[in-house]
């Protein structure tokens, strides 16, 4: 095969150079062909077609209709439920995304000194919890609402309540104890990648640093160690925005369905009640749509936030 | 400025504090301990009799270790009207079909828009991970439509190739193969006659076995928890993780094979992470997000 790079001549458009590069490379369309079509498949096309059956009326038998942003109109102004949700989609997101983003940092960061087998143990034993499956209905046995569940039993031996609390059946428990797991469980993905990234930090950085007047392990921090390691503080960013918002089953598996009085009940509740259990799938695409906006809009918010770290 | 030259030539570390250190140690062994306690508590729920599972005030520790729950859970295996053998197959072919397909695929495609510069190549990398920043379930309704349309309800195929393309798998494949793959070593090659397949499967792959195996396990992880689905209704094509739900559902006396099944079912995605970390962590160091 002739690897002459192709080059833009003058008696050639840019439409026919795009064609000669694309003849050209026959064969990285070949290699990218089989994934491109199954990820076209069932991830752009289902955006797409959430967008297309939001404003439709649809119920998986008939033909729909079209209904334009009567579907959008009812969600915002005439579904009680769905305020609530957004409400605790966010408030989930907002302490769940955060806090899981900062401890994942702060114990990579913590543990980056450490001799490498103790920093491997130290690894496993952050990581485990959000690679083990349901391994969080633990808690669901920890905060059991009869006085056999450790935390009631516990606490009406010490005298400190004297009727045992129905903690996962209790509106006011039940959400910030959801959170608590959701942030047990999050330490993933973006957890590895910034051991990776301090791993990277080439040393003698933070030598000029101590020569240009660093004093302590803060400044370092911010002057050296995060500036240095952007690429994965954003990569990491966006892994755990979107874990923050995909705690739904967690919540489900915990608190039941729906949770009592909707008090944990999220967006991706609502669309499971609609789409998989009432199949009005113009309805909750309409949700998902919502929800996809929500999620694309906060992962490109926090990006441009970061980009302002170290400077 | 003595100061300064004795920390260049001797390479200590730099700026710490005995104080910063001691409260660096208490809030890592404080977070340590949440995350860790829960997890001892499954392992030492699992070994507990029934008499200790429901006695008041509830102890932390176990006193008289047993292994009858996870003799109860095979017994429950044995006499569920789907045979457990069922279950467990479900969940291993589901995981491993799902994962090589992953592997292959997302390798292929990467190394294209990683290694080849053509039209159009850029922006699909962009499309995939633009799909990084949103939850599969959003898609989860319109997908099913998609699956009706192709008659993949209630099939193997519902779950193993929406698993072929994920777009962690590229993404991390591509970055890794952009810094670990030396553009002079192809261009040898080609110019060897090497078809850019052949280019592909015997020089890049072997190159870059850290993020094979980073592959692999996410894609695992990912498929080996999948409980129930929306795609599958048919008792015998139902996966490992939901059958163990069953056993929960069943109440009181079944709280120690519950027990015993959780350890069971965290014990595998353990044991895979702990052989293969230190290749993951590498895979991750090529991870970062530069625009």
């Amino acid at each position: 095969m002739s690897k002459k790079k192709a080059v833009i001549r003058s008696d050639m458009t840019k439409a026919q150079w795009t064609w000669k590069e694309i003849k050209r490379n026959k064969v990285a369309y070949f290699m990218v062909a089989p994934y491109m079509i199954i990820f076209t498949l069932f991830t752009v096309i289902p955006v797409l077609l959430s967008i297309v059956v939001s404003f439709t009326d649809f119920n998986l038998l008939e033909v729909p209709d079209f209904v334009f942003l009567d579907n959008y109109i009812r969600l915002f102004l005439d579904d009680d439920i769905f305020v609530i949700a957004c409400k605790n989609t966010l408030i989930f997101a907002i302490i769940v995304g955060p806090a899981s983003y900062l401890m994942s940092l702060l114990v990579a960061w913590f543990i980056n000194e450490l001799p490498p087998k103790i920093r491997a143990a130290v690894t496993l034993v952050f990581y485990s919890p959000s690679i083990s499956g349901q391994v969080y209905l633990i808690w669901g046995t920890l905060f059991s609402s009869d006085s056999y569940g450790w935390v009631n039993g516990t606490l009406l031996n010490l005298g400190l309540i004297t009727k045992e609390i129905h903690w996962f059946k209790d509106a006011s428990y039940v959400m910030p104890l959801c959170i608590v797991v959701a942030i047990w469980t999050s330490l993933g993905t973006s957890f590895l990648s910034f051991i990776a990234g301090l791993q990277g930090i080439d040393h003698s950085m933070y030598e000029a640093g101590a020569v240009d007047g660093v004093k302590n392990r803060w400044q370092e921090l911010w002057y050296i160690t995060l500036p240095s390691m952007r690429p994965q503080l954003m990569f990491g960013a966006i892994m755990s925005i979107t874990a923050a918002f995909g705690f739904g089953g967690v919540v489900t598996d915990l608190a039941g369905f729906p949770s009592v009085d909707y008090a944990a009940h999220t967006i991706m509740h609502h669309l499971d009640d609609y789409g998989g259990i009432r199949f009005e799938v113009g309805y909750s695409s309409a949700i998902a749509v919502v929800l996809f906006a929500i999620m694309i809009g906060s992962n490109m918010l926090v990006k441009k936030m970061l980009s302002k770290v170290g400077s | 400025m003595s100061r300064k030259l004795r920390t260049r030539n001797h390479k200590v570390v730099l700026n710490r504090s005995a104080g910063g250190d001691t409260g660096i140690t208490i809030v890592l062994t404080l977070l340590g301990a949440f995350m860790f306690l829960p997890m001892l508590y499954v392992v030492l729920q699992s070994l507990k009799p029934l008499d200790e599972l429901w006695m008041f005030p509830p102890r932390f520790i176990v006193r008289h270790p047993t292994f009858k729950n996870y003799r109860d859970l095979f017994t429950l295996m044995n006499t569920s009207w789907v045979p457990f053998s069922r279950y467990i197959f479900n969940t291993v072919f589901t995981s491993v079909v799902g994962t090589c397909g992953n592997l292959f695929f997302s390798s292929l495609a990467a190394y294209a828009m990683a290694k080849i510069k053509f039209p159009g190549g850029k922006t699909m990398f962009k499309t995939v991970r633009t799909s990084l920043m949103f939850h599969s379930t959003v898609t989860a309704i319109t997908s099913f439509i998609i699956m009706s349309a192709l008659h993949w309800v209630d099939t193997y195929w519902a779950i193993i190739v929406p698993a072929w393309a994920t777009s962690l798998g590229l993404y991390l494949m591509k970055q890794f193969m952009e810094t670990n793959v030396s553009d002079a070593v192809l261009e040898s090659a080609r110019l060897d006659g090497a078809s850019e397949l052949r280019t592909f499967w015997v020089i890049a792959m072997p190159m870059v076995k850290p993020a094979w195996l980073t592959l692999i396990i996410y894609s695992f992880q990912d498929l080996w928890k999948k409980g129930s689905s929306i795609y599958i209704h048919s008792e015998q094509l139902k996966s490992f993780n939901y059958a163990i739900g069953q056993i929960m559902a069943g109440g009181i006396k079944r709280a120690g094979a519950h027990a015993a099944s959780m350890v069971i079912m965290m014990l595998v995605p353990i044991m895979v992470f702990v052989i293969s970390q230190s290749n993951v962590i590498e895979t991750m160091g090529s991870s970062g997000m530069k625009d």
